[in-house]
């Protein structure tokens, strides 16, 4: 070991550290200065556009979407999850520790918030709306309202 | 590099290669085609990347589902004027250096649909092509010779495009995508790429 490292023992990290950090970054640099030396970017409208199908971009894309899956995800958990924990759990509940039933309450009051939310929310209620194509309102069209 | 010296140099078991060669070579290499297809060559298409044709040999087989990842179009089938606007934009997203095959009797010159009234007469009125592959449909060794082909015109590629190349690309990259009129495309067909010969009747 030189006398760099012996007087500051931190010095091999260092190198190490940036060693690191310029394995990642010297590719990355490369590329760089491969494209600006070689490349012939020419960018437009076209070539910038959202669309990658070929089609025109119709409005404008940069808004926010409402991400409604996770709706169905706590739903899911809600009544269909919550069965397949809690039927092995039922065969062995004379036996279980006090721990364990402490845990399960738990499980069971994360998945009440759930349900308490989704009520809150009114995603239980079914709407029955007649139609308004259907000449008849002998059908009514079943639709939730989500 | 003289090639007198390189081949001396071949034979002391030194091989050398420019930085250039080197680019062609792994350009040449590495195509990375469009995904998509037009009408029945298509089907050869997918046949010739398949095993028994094998693509992967010219190392042509990534299929690019987007075309900022693709540097070959291959114009496989016959270009309606409706789809045509949708292949031209498609073009235009590909980054440069790209290339075009023009797969087929239809993407050459609108083929048996040439008198339709709703088939475009050959893609190159709208896109530069580098490679014609005659044929209804082309064989996959057809496609094969056309990749090979594509390779020889790469090699022949500069590193730093010339001044006159890069204006030329440049021209051709302001042409706009056609709209549809009311009776054809319109414009019907860019000046800038398409020179037919003046048909000769004797």
């Amino acid at each position: 070991m030189d006398s760099g490292t012996q007087d500051n023992p931190y010095l091999l990290l260092a190198v190490f550290v940036f060693s690191a950090v310029m394995m990642g970054l010297t590719p990355i640099l490369m590329a760089f200065v491969w494209t600006r030396w070689t490349g012939t970017a020419k960018p437009d409208d076209i070539k910038n556009a959202v669309y990658e199908c070929g089609l025109e971009t119709g409005t404008y894309q940069w808004f926010p979407l409402k991400v409604e899956y996770y709706i169905y995800g706590i739903i899911f958990l809600v009544f269909d999850v919550e069965i397949l924990f809690l039927l092995p759990i039922a065969s062995v509940y004379k036996n279980l520790p006090a721990g364990a039933i402490a845990g399960i309450l738990v499980f069971i009051f994360l998945l009440m918030e759930g349900l308490v939310w989704a009520w809150a929310k009114g995603l239980l209620r079914w709407q029955f709306t007649p139609s308004q194509n259907a000449p008849s309102p002998t059908q009514p069209q079943k639709q939730a309202t989500l | 590099m003289d090639e007198g010296l390189k081949s001396e140099l071949q034979k002391a078991g030194i091989f050398t290669t420019t930085l250039n060669d080197l680019y062609n070579w792994g350009r040449g290499n590495s195509l990375w085609p469009l995904q998509f297809g037009l009408a029945c060559c298509a089907i050869e298409m997918i046949a010739t990347s398949m095993s028994r044709y094998d693509l992967a040999r010219f190392g042509a087989e990534v299929f690019r589902p987007s075309p900022r990842q693709a540097d070959l179009m291959i114009v496989s089938g016959t270009v309606t004027k409706k789809m045509a606007p949708q292949v031209v934009r498609l073009f235009k997203q590909m980054p440069s250096p790209k290339y075009v095959i023009a797969m087929g009797a239809c993407a050459i010159s609108g083929g048996p649909f040439k008198q339709g009234y709703n088939v475009l007469k050959g893609i190159d009125r709208y896109i530069p092509v580098d490679v014609h592959i005659p044929g209804c449909p082309p064989r996959p060794e057809a496609l094969l010779h056309a990749i090979m082909t594509l390779q020889r015109k790469i090699a022949q590629d500069t590193l730093h495009p010339s001044r006159r190349k890069e204006e030329e690309a440049e021209r051709i990259a302001a042409l706009p995508v056609p709209e549809h009129g009311s009776h054809d495309l319109l414009p019907p067909k860019h000046d800038v790429l398409w020179h037919p010969e003046p048909v000769q009747r004797s």
